[in-house]
């Protein structure tokens, strides 16, 4: 900007207008193909309007209502449009370009979806814990904001009070997870990823129980994932200033080459090969932080442990599958261009990651922490099928991400239900003898247990299969061989805790198995019923995954 | 007419299941429908054999396709049956004296609270015995062949609760084995050179194939058949397999099962008149079985071992003539057919036998018996005289029809080979003797047997059963089958063989040709029975003129090494037993040390592995902030030096 500009910027404002003002072009939203999302917004802004307008007595069954009829409309929306042909033939851009509508946003945003509804049932599971003055109570701090252990809290649970601010923060998780897939410039991928990771820190810290533990976790995770953020935001910035935009396209024509023109304020530094390069690390390693990949793993087990088990495994789930697609969407869209740089990086992250998570997890005796590593694992396996850099290689990570996310939520739900004296009995010496005590607990939780470790006839099999072929086809037979052997590894542990149910003594004061509520007996059950489905039969999800697999650009 | 085919199996089958299955409630009636079942059987293959004479000799072949069994691209199996002049022999055979041998058990077995369990196997017997021979393919053979191996198996070990009776059962069907990967690896030879199973393509496109594959197969067959048939070397299951009940020895053990290589051999004739060196080799293991079962048919005090010796005898006589190919074949089957019915029969007079005196095998403590049990004692004689080819029954017409095709091989094989089934002749001829004489002359050396003493362990006592036996002639029910077997050991042969009936019968399957011997055929008879009389003369000598002591003697070193059935056991423990044991205690060793210590190694190094990187894991948010940093600055620089290189 000259200096003649800035003041006739002033001038023109200072006097009156000469001529009307040219009519500001309002953006074109298109409505309906946001739908799913402002759906899910909407009611996470309708839950804070209730938890301020509503009776305290009323607002668990409010919340749970209108957190759950979103769920599902945005469920029916997302249906709706891909029957309307948007994940194929109508894909599009909308919102000005700041988010995309198309194959994988729709299968993740239903993905996500259906695990938001699993896990608010799970959330809203108020059965597990014994009463409290009374008053039945669910996995959350009575009062968050009292301090562990202080006379505030003992008269918070007096009164009976529930934090049932969860619902429309888990709300708002939703609602940024679907963004985050669908993300289709920089800006709205930070934007989504704020969105959906604040509420998680949040949730985190609202144990119930051993609350000092879920609020050290709370703390960890955000400070590692503000650090994230920050290494995220640079490499945005980076970006910007190689491409001169934050559109996916633009960044992609650019890396192409197909885009000369040089906007002369970045004349500099514009089509810098330094900059893209740095600019894709960092934003990559954002999204790796999200997915729990080797190095950036480290909050995982900690946060797992740590945070209301109902929060741990939504966040196993939807979390991976959102970061996941983000991830699909950066590299099969910003960057194919750069395929020769980040393919050897990404291979060295997946091996790394397999081998680390599934050796790491042996010697666990938590069976959340257990899972945390057995998360990161999956997590190396999941990138081997992103490294694949091939048709193949997206619906086989789509299908993993469908298999693994319902899985997990499931395997968490169970793992709430396994109580003593001090809340969950997450000890793994605890587990002993399980499945003579509670034969059908304890057989569920196995089949979870198979599917982790990709057993055939479970989901876990289908997905590791797929992942797997699309990795080798795509030239990295190397990293094959590692999963394999990192799943031989794997297999190891996950046994050894069937083992441990089913053949081993049990403990003479060992846990015992609460009755839940229909609300969590559901979870397990959907959990447990897409696991064997998409294990027996996994064909048609595979061809729905294959149709979805195109993303536009 | 070829739709009957599947019901002959079939009726057998169902008996079984039918009897196997149906428990208790078919105890009074079970024997009953097992024999009605095995006549049925026999009274399909006789209207099947009917239709057959009433074709033209080329036209005799009958194919009943029942479904496909293993339909993949490229390996076709299908359950075929194939009935020709070959197959329709043994079925007769088969069913035959088998509906017999079933009639005799219903006497034989009256006493045994598991009779109708011993129908359902001899049923399941027949039905495998039958798919074995009429099968088209060798696959479908293969499973009669394990089918047989089963209900031996189960037959043997039918007293179980004898302990020499289920370790007897053991070893027939653990040497059977050996055979069995025999048969396996041969069949699998014919499906990577021929690329299918079913006779007919098998056996014609011989001609473009290699000797030396031929060969191997042939060999495999014959390793097969000597398992099968109790041929050295794996002939030692025989003898214990006499501890099942006696009708199983004479039906499975004499007659049918055990010549399945024979028949394996002579279905498989275009294999080996197409690789010389394996039929060589099937003629010295012929000629070596021949003379080891004669002399360990010579020593054995217990009736049914020193049957059993000549059964293997018998059957070496067999498959020596197999061993000569075309001029052989038929000859081969003549013997085993003639020797079904006399052999069926010895061993059922050695039942009923038995059977008259409280269950005791041991003929030093027969004697003189001709008395009281005069059918026996006839049916019984009649069978002698057949197998040692006393001249106008059976066994002279089929066994002397093979010293002649064995002198016709000509050259010194000729002489030798020749040599060796006179000799055999002969021997025959005094172990027979030796048995009758024992048995049916003599002294009654039931009646002062010594009692047990701790002086003499060796010597069991007399009373298993109870004091002095009563020997007492059999029922009807057990002597009729005898009567009718005699019949056929005394007429078959000269119904086959004059105007050599029977190998015209066969030629079309087996082709024949008429060997010529270097001395003319009269010659040879008059050696063979020359041979026989010395046979019989010199086992007249010592067990007919002198008493036979109660007590076996000491005997010379070889009546020992024969005892102990030419100390085939003690070789194969040794050579084979020890050898193994060594085998595995040294895999054993590799297992624990290497296998067991790369896997537990692996683990042990991995779990270290793992409790080291977990205390990466310290719960510092500053530590996992450093890594972060740290992972960072390492995808930067590997992204940014993938792009330099």
């Amino acid at each position: 900007m000259s200096a003649s500009a800035v003041h006739g910027l002033w001038t023109d404002l200072a006097a009156p207008a000469a001529e009307p003002i040219a009519r500001i072009q309002a953006p074109t939203i298109e409505y309906a193909q946001l739908s799913p999302v402002l759906i899910v917004i909407g009611a996470a802004v309708l839950g804070i309007l209730v938890e301020a307008f509503v009776p305290r007595r009323a607002r668990h069954y409010t919340q749970l209502f209108v957190a759950g009829v979103a769920l599902a409309a945005g469920f029916a929306a997302v249906v709706a449009l891909s029957v309307s042909g948007y994940a194929t033939t109508e894909a599009g851009i909308a919102a000005e370009g700041a988010l995309a509508v198309d194959g994988p946003a729709l299968f993740l945003q239903g993905v996500i979806l259906l695990v938001g509804l699993v896990a608010l049932f799970t959330f809203a599971e108020r059965r597990l814990d014994p009463a409290a003055h009374g008053n039945r109570v669910d996995s959350f701090a009575a009062q968050a904001a009292s301090v562990p252990g202080s006379d505030g809290e003992k008269a918070a649970v007096k009164a009976g009070f529930t934090t049932t601010e969860v619902f429309p923060l888990l709300m708002f998780a939703v609602g940024g997870m679907m963004v985050f897939p669908a993300a289709n410039d920089l800006l709205t991928l930070f934007i989504a990823l704020e969105v959906f990771s604040l509420p998680l820190y949040l949730l985190c810290a609202l144990a119930r129980r051993r609350r000092l533990l879920s609020q050290e976790a709370a703390v960890k995770y955000f400070l590692l994932g503000a650090f994230a953020s920050a290494f995220t935001l640079f490499g945005i910035a980076l970006l910007y200033g190689y491409a001169g935009s934050v559109s996916y396209a633009r960044i992609a024509q650019v890396v192409e080459g197909t885009v000369k023109e040089v906007s002369p304020a970045l004349a500099g530094t514009m089509g810098n090969d330094v900059l893209l390069l740095l600019g894709a690390a960092l934003v990559t390693m954002g999204l790796l932080f999200k997915v729990g990949a080797v190095p950036f793993h480290m909050w995982t087990p900690d946060v797992y442990q740590g945070a209301p088990t109902p929060v741990t495994g939504f966040m196993a789930s939807a979390t991976k599958v959102a970061a996941f697609g983000a991830l699909l969407r950066l590299l099969y869209v910003v960057l194919p261009g750069l395929r020769w740089d980040w393919r050897p990086v990404m291979w060295a992250v997946a091996a790394v990651t397999m081998v680390i998570g599934a050796i790491v997890a042996i010697t666990q005796t938590d069976i959340k922490r257990l899972l945390a590593y057995s998360s990161i694992a999956h997590a190396g396996f999941i990138l081997a099928g992103v490294i694949a850099a091939k048709p193949e290689g997206i619906s086989s990570v789509l299908f993993y991400l469908a298999a693994y996310s319902f899985v997990t939520v499931g395997a968490f739900a169970v793992v709430t239900l396994v109580r003593d004296a001090g809340g969950e009995a997450t000890h793994l010496s605890k587990w002993a003898g399980l499945g003579r005590r509670s034969p059908l607990v304890a057989a569920v939780f196995a089949v979870f247990l198979l599917a982790f470790a990709g057993i055939p006839l479970t989901s876990g099999f289908a997905g590791k299969f797929a992942v797997f072929k699309a990795a080798a086809e795509g030239g990295a037979a190397p990293l094959v061989v590692v999963g394999v052997l990192s799943s031989a590894v794997a297999a190891f542990f996950y046994i050894r805790v069937i083992v441990l149910m089913f053949f081993s003594e049990p403990t003479p004061e060992g846990p015992t198995v609460a009755v839940p509520s229909p609300l969590t007996t559901t979870a397990i059950a959907v959990g447990a019923a897409v696991t064997v489905v998409l294990g027996v039969a996994p064909q048609y999800f595979l061809d729905l995954a294959t149709s979805a697999g195109t993303f536009v650009r | 007419m070829e739709n009957l085919i599947a019901p002959l199996i079939a009726a057998p089958l169902l008996g079984a299941a039918v009897l196997l299955c149906g428990g208790r409630r078919l105890d009074k009636a079970g024997h009953w429908i097992g024999t009605a079942l095995a006549v049925a059987s026999f009274v399909l293959g006789a209207v099947l054999f009917a239709g057959l004479l009433g074709r033209g000799a080329e036209d005799r072949t009958l194919v009943q396709h029942l479904f496909s069994w293993i339909p993949v691209e490229g390996f076709q199996a299908d359950v075929a049956f194939r009935l020709d002049q070959l197959s329709m022999t043994f079925v007769l055979l088969i069913t035959g004296v088998g509906s017999l041998i079933h009639v005799y058990s219903i006497g034989y077995m009256e006493h045994d609270e598991r009779r109708r369990r011993f129908f359902g196997y001899l049923n399941l017997f027949l039905a495998a015995m039958l798919i074995l021979v009429l099968a088209d393919n060798y696959l479908l053979l293969y499973l009669g062949w394990e089918g047989v191996g089963l209900a031996s198996y189960l037959l043997i070990g039918f007293w179980q609760h004898k302990p020499s009776a289920a370790t007897a059962a053991k070893k027939a069907f653990l040497v059977n084995r050996v055979g069995d990967m025999g048969l396996s690896i041969a069949i699998m030879l014919m499906f990577t050179t021929f690329g299918t199973f079913a006779f007919t393509p098998v056996l014609g496109s011989v001609g473009e194939t290699g000797e030396g594959t031929l060969t191997a197969i042939a060999l495999m067959l014959l390793l097969a058949a000597c398992g099968k048939s109790a041929q050295v070397p794996l002939q030692s299951w025989l003898g214990d397999a006499m501890e099942g009940p006696t009708p199983v020895s004479a039906l499975i053990h004499a007659a049918t099962m055990v010549t399945a290589g024979v028949y394996l051999i002579v279905r498989s004739g275009a294999i080996f008149n197409a690789a010389p060196d394996a039929q060589l080799v099937v003629t010295v293991v012929g000629a070596v079985t021949l003379i080891f079962g004669a002399i360990v048919g010579c020593a054995k005090d217990d009736i049914k071992k020193a049957l059993a010796g000549s059964t293997m005898s018998q059957i070496g006589y067999m498959v020596l003539a197999a061993g000569l190919g075309p001029i052989g074949y038929a000859v081969a089957i003549m013997h085993l057919v003639t020797h079904g019915f006399f052999k069926a029969g010895l061993f059922l007079g050695a039942g009923s036998v038995m059977h008259g005196m409280n269950d005791e095998v041991d003929m030093r403590r027969y004697g003189g018996l001709r008395k009281y049990m005069p059918v026996t004692f006839v049916t019984f004689g009649l069978g002698y005289l057949a197998i040692i080819g006393f001249p106008g029954l059976s066994g002279f017409f089929s066994k002397d029809l093979i010293i002649e095709s064995a002198f016709a091989k000509g050259g010194v094989q000729g002489w030798i080979l020749g040599t060796v089934t006179l000799v055999g002749a002969g021997i025959t001829a005094f172990y027979m003797t030796r048995v009758m004489l024992m048995t049916f002359f003599g002294e009654e050396r039931w009646r002062n047997l010594p009692a047990a003493s701790p002086d003499a362990p060796d010597v069991e006592p007399a009373a298993d059963h109870g004091g002095v036996p009563h020997p007492h002639e059999s029922p009807k029910v057990m002597t009729v089958p005898m009567i009718v077997l005699a019949f056929g050991s005394v007429f078959a042969g000269a119904f086959f063989g004059i105007g050599e009936r029977f190998v015209h019968w066969l030629e079309p399957v087996t082709a024949y040709e008429h060997g010529h011997p270097p001395v003319s055929a009269l010659t040879v008879t008059a050696a063979t029975v020359t041979v026989m009389v010395i046979g019989v003369g010199l086992a007249w000598l010592q067990y007919g003129r002198r008493p036979v002591p109660v007590v076996a003697p000491r005997g010379s070193l070889l009546t020992r090494a024969a005892r102990r059935d030419l100390l085939q056991d003690d070789f194969n423990h040794v050579v084979l037993v020890r050898g193994g044991e060594h085998l595995t205690r040294s895999l054993v060793y590799v297992d624990h040390t290497l296998v067991d210590g790369v896997v537990n190694g692996t683990a042990a190094g991995v779990g270290g592995l793992s409790s080291r990187m977990r205390r990466l894991q310290n719960g510092f948010a500053r530590s996992y902030a450093v890594s972060m940093f740290g992972g960072t600055a390492l995808l930067v620089a590997a992204t940014l030096l993938m792009r330099a290189v």
